[in-house]
């Protein structure tokens, strides 16, 4: 088990470091971030100032090393734009991302796990395929536009929900929440609801997909044949199969979530992580693009750990130690 | 002896794009108290579906066209689901033939024991405990403690198939139905099951239908056969007449293809052809095209008749040479 940990944590720390000199390297070729930051009327000599203090004249070679070495310290640079250390910029905008993202998903499971399963068992009814049809919907419409329209009615036309920002918030040791506040949840609803629409029809094909395979299996008719009920054989003995598949989307989903809320923050001018990114990347504010995309590695190489770790709890079968040889 | 099972004119048809497929067509049968009887026959005659149909375990597009199955002199067709869920597992129960995926992957034997005893009787989790370790025990599972707590994957096919027939005892059914549970073993573990099948049966007086397509687990351990073709019965007799005098040309063929039975050096036997697709089914006799004493009047679907000895067969020219043996 501990070699196992080992292992992935290894295997983690590459992957971080691969992204972020590959980041590091293509936000170089994007632009000079000195042509963003100086004012338009500045003279050649306070460009050179600027780019002298934020240690931009220096060769390419120098600037990487110099990140490099700070990295290894912890230390990953602090924003051009804002002068403040990028990992404490995008810290302070994680709540809000991870509540959103929380949300999105819990719907997301809510909403899809049980629909998936009528699906499956009940394929040739109506309502499944109502259900079908609808998850194509869920596809295809792209984020922005469900957003905008989720907007459009439920905040234009009747005036229930507010159309963006975050709501009042309430400090948790710390961390300001904004769920345990009715504003809050108000301006959550919506972002939430967006983001979640994409997941749950993904969630409904993949567990109506499993469930109809495992109707099929030779332990569900024993089952049946020992006389225990239909509850019993659907949420025990099929969903505990189901949920193998299920778990894994989930985690890269959630995930996936976290990283790229971008559209959806930025259609509900909601103050996550994502909205720091697409800012950051109009700035051309190397640091904390860099800091913000090894962050993320990071994230989806931890969320990718825990995935393992409950395979093992709910499949008896899979095993964390090392096999010999 | 009362019957514990009589299966009368039972029908199960398939909905399918090609028509209505009969699966099985008008079988009867009745099974004793203690009585074991083998059911035999060829991949796709019919004889898994006759055990599900009895069990009430036909899904969509199968359903049971016709007849009577009548379980305990209750007749179980008609009946509804409730009433057909609390006799499975607690008076009738059927154990699988593939013992590595009758049990679920991912639950603790324990688990799916003592749901199985929960599901009938309102027992306490430790009584129920107690009986599944019991239930282990007798089917020949050394340290039952600890195996309750096991996976299936830790078990081997045998030891597997072993857990499918104690769950299947836990009630002390009436009636078990065995679909082929011994083909996907090793022989010598076979033959353990089979013998320690046989004396759980006579001990506590279970009728067992056997589903088999070996005719030599039939000899051993049924008192009477019942061999199918094409989802009809096609000969029915005590197991003894049946093996040395077959009268239907179908079941002597089956005999004479068991390889034991052929001298080294001759070619073995076997019997012509294939077994029919239900979709297009020959005329009359399902098995004149391979049958060597097909004539004319076989275009006619012939009638069960009896014979002496409480036989019955399916066809215009049985064996005649009772004497004389197959």
């Amino acid at each position: 088990m501990l070699v196992y940990i080992i292992r992935r944590l290894g295997q983690g720390a590459l992957v971080v470091s691969v992204m972020a000199s590959v980041v590091f390297l293509a936000m170089y070729a994007v632009g000079n971030p000195v042509d963003v930051l100086a004012p338009p009327d500045a003279s050649d000599a306070e460009k050179l100032l600027i780019a002298r203090e934020l240690g931009l004249d220096k060769p390419l070679w120098d600037q990487f090393f110099v990140f490099i070495g700070n990295a290894l310290h912890g230390d990953l640079g602090k924003s051009f734009v804002y002068n403040e250390p990028t990992l404490q910029l995008i810290l302070q905008r994680l709540p809000a991302t991870l509540e959103l993202a929380v949300t999105a998903l819990t719907l997301a499971i809510a909403i899809g796990i049980p629909l998936g399963l009528y699906a499956g068992l009940k394929s040739e009814s109506w309502f499944s395929r109502i259900v079908m049809s609808g998850s194509i919907l869920g596809f295809s419409l792209p984020n922005f536009w469900i957003g905008m329209m989720l907007i459009l009615l439920f905040s234009v036309q009747l005036k229930w929900l507010p159309a963006g920002g975050r709501g009042e918030t309430v400090n948790i040791l710390g961390v300001p929440l904004s769920f345990l506040t009715w504003d809050g949840l108000r301006h959550l609803l919506l972002p939430a609801l967006t983001m979640s629409i994409y997941k749950a029809a993904l969630i409904v094909r993949l567990v109506r997909a499993a469930t109809r395979e495992t109707v099929m299996q030779e332990y569900v008719r024993f089952a049946r044949a020992k006389g225990l009920s239909r509850q019993r054989i659907v949420l025990v003995h099929i969903l505990k199969n189901i949920m193998l598949p299920v778990v894994t989307v989930i985690g890269l989903e959630f995930g996936a979530i976290l990283a790229f809320a971008v559209v959806t923050e930025s259609v509900f001018a909601y103050p996550g992580m994502g909205k720091l990114l697409i800012d950051s990347i109009n700035h051309l504010d190397r640091p904390v693009v860099v800091a913000y995309l090894m962050f993320t590695a990071f994230l989806f190489v931890i969320i990718n750990f825990v995935v393992d770790l409950i395979y093992a709890v709910i499949d008896p079968r899979v095993s964390l130690v090392e096999a010999k040889g | 002896m009362s019957a514990v099972l009589e299966v009368s004119d039972l029908a199960v048809t398939f909905g399918t794009r090609d028509g209505l497929l009969k699966a099985v067509d008008g079988v009867s049968f009745s099974v004793s108290r203690g009585e074991v009887l083998g059911l035999v026959g060829e991949s796709g005659s019919g004889k898994s579906i006759t055990g599900l149909a009895i069990m009430g375990l036909i899904d969509a597009p199968g359903r049971i066209a016709r007849g009577s199955v009548k379980f305990e002199g209750q007749e179980l067709i008609g009946k509804n689901e409730n009433t057909l869920r609390s006799l499975r597992g607690r008076r009738m129960a059927m154990i699988f033939q593939d013992p590595m995926s009758t049990l679920n992957p991912v639950l603790r034997i324990d688990t799916q024991m003592i749901e199985t005893i929960r599901a009938h009787e309102k027992v306490s989790e430790k009584a129920a405990r107690a009986r599944a370790r019991d239930a282990l025990a007798k089917v020949g599972i050394p340290s039952p403690d600890e195996r309750l707590l096991a996976y299936p994957h830790q078990f081997s096919g045998g030891m597997r198939q072993r857990v499918a027939i104690a769950i299947a005892l836990l009630h002390g059914p009436s009636l078990i139905i065995a679909d082929e549970p011994t083909t996907a073993l090793d022989v010598t573990i076979q033959a353990q099951i089979l013998s320690e099948v046989q004396t759980l049966a006579a001990e506590t007086g279970t009728a067992l239908v056997w589903i088999t397509h070996d005719l030599s687990v039939v000899a051993s351990l049924a008192d009477r056969v019942a061999v199918m073709y094409a989802g009809r019965l096609v000969e029915e007799g005590q197991v003894a007449d049946v093996l040395t005098q077959p009268l239907h040309p179908y079941t002597k063929g089956l005999i004479e293809s068991v390889p034991s039975r052929n001298r080294r050096g001759s070619p073995l036997a076997q019997i012509p052809g294939m077994t029919p697709s239900l979709a297009c089914l020959p005329e009359g006799c399902a098995f004149r095209p391979r049958c060597s004493r097909a004539t004319e009047i076989c275009l006619e679907a012939p009638g069960l008749t009896q014979h002496v000895g409480g036989r019955r067969v399916r066809c215009f020219h049985p064996s005649s040479n009772l004497g004389g043996g197959a």
